[in-house]
């Protein structure tokens, strides 16, 4: 069939879109690229110089290579404990009978919604007095705030959707529950297991508030703390800000691009089932 | 191999529908009971109450001559074959079928003998390195026969193991089935919605509805004597005409209902009554005639053998012999015996 | 219940509640202890900077304070507006691109990756890239704006308090219609298409096709698809922090950028506890109304 109007329309649209999508990360890079005396004055689109001397200063003068480190230690952490953590939650709420399991995931989700900022006094005074500001688990334990009820909401969805009839028959086979859970469910979960502990990572990577109250110096910042501090005095540079964004965005890309299947999984675990 | 007893045995879901109402029932050791019925009638209820996917709300249930009925279902040694197969889609036809004996510490070289020997009479033997996907639907089946087969359990649950077949197959799979209860001797539970399939498998049949219990009887007792109207027009294809007694032309209480299988009425030029003919649909061997009887457009229907069959609007006799009626309480369906 | 096979059902509730254990007791450590603090703290006079005063117990008077406090009556107007106009802007930019997704045969794996990148990001990095577009009259985009006449020749979006908020609501809109997108397309892909050749047999055109049959029933999605984001919007604090520092002056504070200003630089945690909980009133109270629309609209579609 040949193209209608309406499909036409459509196509244009989307190609806007995307470009519209697309077009700040590729300025993003573009610009990082471009010296510094050229930043504010090039108008064409396409890069008339490139140099790396954003890239060096960042390593250089800045030593990015820490708040990289730390942002990988905290985000990897986090995933390690909650992901299992939520997982067997979430198995009980998915497939075994208790009373109150209502009331347990919408008491789940109540906290979740709460802003991030209300418990930031209290988490600081706790933290102080663990001795745990501007430690690993001095951010571990506030990302699980939010990292172990995503993980709860998108595992419980994840385990819903596998098919009963598998478990019962592994119990009438003889296995228990957990031995089921081991033997059967997690192997058939595993894709919503990666979806899940790839959301959590990402969720944790881009996290700045709580990074921002409870580290104190430049040697445990996380990328999206190190690089707001970048801020001089007088002026920004942005020459070295953009190319730290684009280095805080590579990871980022390089997951995005790896599993964006595993990432929609995720996302949409919820929606289908309403 | 153990006989099941249920006693007065009920599921109430917390919503207030009532599944399965106290029933009581006796499986005999090495019995194949077929529990059929429309759905929603709580047939599959049922079935899950023995393995102990569902907990009663009432009852007993015994196996062998342990009360099970607190027991879960890993604990019950009973085997089911689901319609959807079940089978473990990340293990091997050889996983899958050692799992069961896996769970309970058997010993590898049982194990190995067990699958050989089952795999053997199955015919399954090239399809054990072979994982759950990449086999036909056939060969899925008769896969999840095997694991059920090869942890020699007290009693075999089928939930409708041969809906999900093509047709074709079915006749063939409703051999083997019986070829293998034979040479097994198990007790079976064997659900199904297909009453030619209950009918051509079983040692008894179950009828149920609306989560009681109809009647339980070899199948041509029921087909002979069925013990109310439902069951009357369930069992039997086409199904079971029923007429008020006055129509059918017999002495019997005020209102009740006589019942003729199609099979039994018969059409010809001459005949008690006068009838018009509908419809008619060949069959192949028969044709049924889709009848109405002239002066009270009772509905009828007849099996004719296909050689010249009667045209639409032809009028025809019929005779409804009364050593085939059957006949019911018009308020409840219930029987009241053949006329005689 | 049947007393014989209650010990099955007991077995179980408690396998249930033992692996339910460690998470619940995770999120009342870590969430629900500091939430309760914060309710407490927000009923008492807390000022770190005035020691000398106590913590006394003023039940409401935080709240009082907020009620006629200005700066507090422009920050939540701020956070109110902002979500009322980029939510639904996301919806629709978000549905356009569903659909656009939905209708793609090839390099559905470009699209996807491409709509996923501005939602994976962080958000301080889209917070400053987009600042570096719009900056004084040189970004890209200051300069694009410029050049078709848009805006005169000094602008500086950023010390203009309304204009201010475009880069921060057109940075939310670029990194959150593709989580949109995502969601919506979920629901697209659950509509039967047989639905839509029957429409087109009957004579529909595609645009009233999409009107009457496919957007009502993705009416659910985008119900939730729609919550999540108001939720989150309420929420607004990135964005506003980075790009602006809630500048100029306090023409782009969210109520959440307000709060933490009272909290850490004012030292004021009595007051600034009582406006996080003003704000989780907030997102939960439209949580609350959301859900009933959402009951409602999902009995409606169903039928």
């Amino acid at each position: 069939m040949t193209a209608r109007p309406a499909a036409i329309v459509l196509a244009v649209a989307g190609a806007l879109l995307l470009a519209a999508l697309l077009f700040p990360i590729y300025w993003m890079v573009v610009a990082s690229l471009m010296p510094e005396s050229r930043l504010f004055e090039s108008r064409s689109l396409l890069p008339t110089a490139v140099t790396f001397e954003h890239y060096r200063a960042l390593f250089d003068e800045r030593d990015f290579l820490v708040p990289i480190r730390n942002s990988l230690i905290v985000s990897g952490l986090t995933t390690i404990v909650a992901v299992p953590v939520a997982a067997l939650c979430a198995y009980s709420l998915a497939r075994l009978r208790m009373r109150g399991k209502s009331l347990l995931l919408a008491f789940v989700l109540a906290v979740s919604m709460f802003p991030q900022i209300s418990i930031v006094p209290p988490l600081y005074l706790i933290l102080r007095e663990l001795r745990l500001l501007n430690t690993y688990p001095g951010l571990v334990l506030p990302y699980l705030t939010f990292s172990m009820p995503l993980a709860i909401w998108l595992l419980t969805g994840f385990f819903r959707q596998l098919p009963r009839d598998l478990e019962e028959a592994a119990m009438l086979d003889g296995a228990t529950r957990m031995r089921t859970l081991r033997d059967v469910v997690l192997p058939l979960a595993a894709p919503g297991v990666a979806s899940t502990a790839i959301l959590t990572f990402l969720y944790c990577w881009n996290e700045f508030l709580f990074a921002l109250s409870f580290t104190l110096g430049p040697d445990r910042y996380t990328v999206p703390v190190a690089i707001m501090l970048f801020r001089g005095r007088y002026q920004v540079p942005w020459g070295e800000v953009l190319a730290a964004t684009v280095l805080a965005t590579i990871p980022v890309a390089l997951l995005v691009l790896a599993c964006q299947r595993r990432i929609v999984a995720g996302l949409t675990v919820g929606a289908t089932k309403g | 191999m153990a006989a099941i007893t249920l006693t007065g045995l009920s599921k109430t879901y917390p919503n207030g529908h009532v599944a399965v109402r106290p029933l009581d029932l006796r499986i005999e050791d090495g019995e194949f009971l077929v529990m059929v019925g429309p759905s929603g009638c709580g047939k599959s209820t049922l079935l899950r109450l023995i393995a102990g996917l569902e907990t009663p709300t009432g009852g007993r249930i015994v196996v062998g001559d342990v009360d099970v009925t607190a027991h879960p279902p890993q604990r019950r040694d009973l085997a089911m074959v689901f319609q959807s197969y079940a089978l473990y889609p990340h293990m091997s036809v050889r996983e899958n079928l050692a799992y069961g004996l896996k769970v309970r510490r058997t010993d590898a070289a049982t194990i190995a003998r067990q699958i050989g020997s089952v795999a053997e009479a199955l015919d399954i033997e090239e399809l054990l390195d072979r994982r759950p996907a990449q086999l036909s639907g056939g060969q899925r089946q008769r896969v999840a026969l095997g694991r059920a087969i090869v942890r020699k359990a007290n009693a075999f649950l089928l939930d409708e193991p041969l809906s999900n077949l093509d047709p074709s197959l079915r006749a063939q799979a409703r051999a083997e089935l019986r070829r293998l209860h034979r040479l097994l001797g198990t007790t079976v539970v064997y659900v199904t919605h297909d009453q030619e399939e209950a009918m051509t498998l079983s040692g008894r049949i179950a009828v149920m509805r609306d989560g009681a219990l109809e009647q339980v009887a070899p199948p041509l007792e029921i087909y002979a004597t069925p013990a109310n109207t439902f069951v009357a027009r369930f069992i039997g294809a086409p199904p079971m005409n029923l007429l008020p007694a006055a129509v059918a032309g017999i002495d019997a209480p005020a209102g009740a209902v006589a019942g003729i299988r199609p099979h039994d009425v018969r059409v010809g030029t001459e005949g008690a009554r006068r009838a018009t003919v509908d419809l008619v649909e060949p069959r192949g061997p028969d044709c049924v005639l889709h009848l109405h009887l002239d002066g009270s457009n009772t509905p009828l229907l007849a099996v004719v053998s296909s050689a010249a069959p009667p045209a639409i609007g032809a009028v025809v006799f019929v005779t409804l012999p009364p050593d085939r009626l059957h006949v019911f309480d018009q308020r409840d369906g219930s029987r009241l015996g053949a006329h005689t | 219940m049947n007393h014989r096979a209650a010990p099955v059902e007991r077995a179980e509730t408690r396998l249930a509640w033992l692996l339910v254990a460690p998470a619940l007791a995770v999120i009342l450590l870590v969430s629900l202890v500091p939430i309760v603090v914060t309710a407490w703290e927000a009923l008492h006079l807390h000022d770190l900077r005035l020691p000398w005063l106590g913590r006394p117990f003023i039940g409401a008077g935080n709240f009082v304070e907020a009620a006629s406090d200005p700066r507090f009556g422009a920050a939540l107007f701020h956070t109110v507006a902002f979500a009322l106009i980029s939510v639904p802007l996301e919806l629709m930019l978000g549905l356009a691109l569903a659909v656009m997704m939905h209708s793609v045969v090839q390099g559905r794996a470009f699209i996807r990756v491409s709509a996923l990148l501005p939602w994976a990001i962080p958000t301080v990095v889209a917070a400053l890239l987009w600042r570096f577009m719009f900056e004084s009259q040189t970004g890209i985009l200051a300069s694009s704006f410029q050049t078709f006449g848009l805006v005169g020749p000094a602008f500086d979006w950023f010390v203009d308090p309304i204009a201010a908020w475009v880069p921060i609501i057109a940075a939310d809109v670029w990194k959150t219609t593709p989580f949109v997108a995502i969601l919506l397309l979920a629901g697209l892909q659950t509509i039967d298409p047989a639905l839509g050749d029957a429409a087109r047999i009957d004579g529909a055109s595609p645009a009233t096709g999409f009107l009457t049959i496919t957007l009502p029933l993705l009416t659910p999605a985008l119900v939730v698809a729609g919550a999540f984001r108001m939720l989150d919007a309420l929420r607004l604090f990135d964005l506003a922090y980075v790009m602006t520092g809630g500048g100029p002056g306090t023409a782009t504070e969210p109520l959440s950028l307000y709060a933490f200003i009272a909290l850490m630089q004012r030292l004021r945690f009595g007051y600034g506890s009582a406006l996080s909980v003003i704000v989780f009133l907030l997102t939960f109270a439209f949580a609350l109304v959301w859900v009933r629309a959402l009951g409602r609209s999902l009995s409606g579609a169903r039928s």
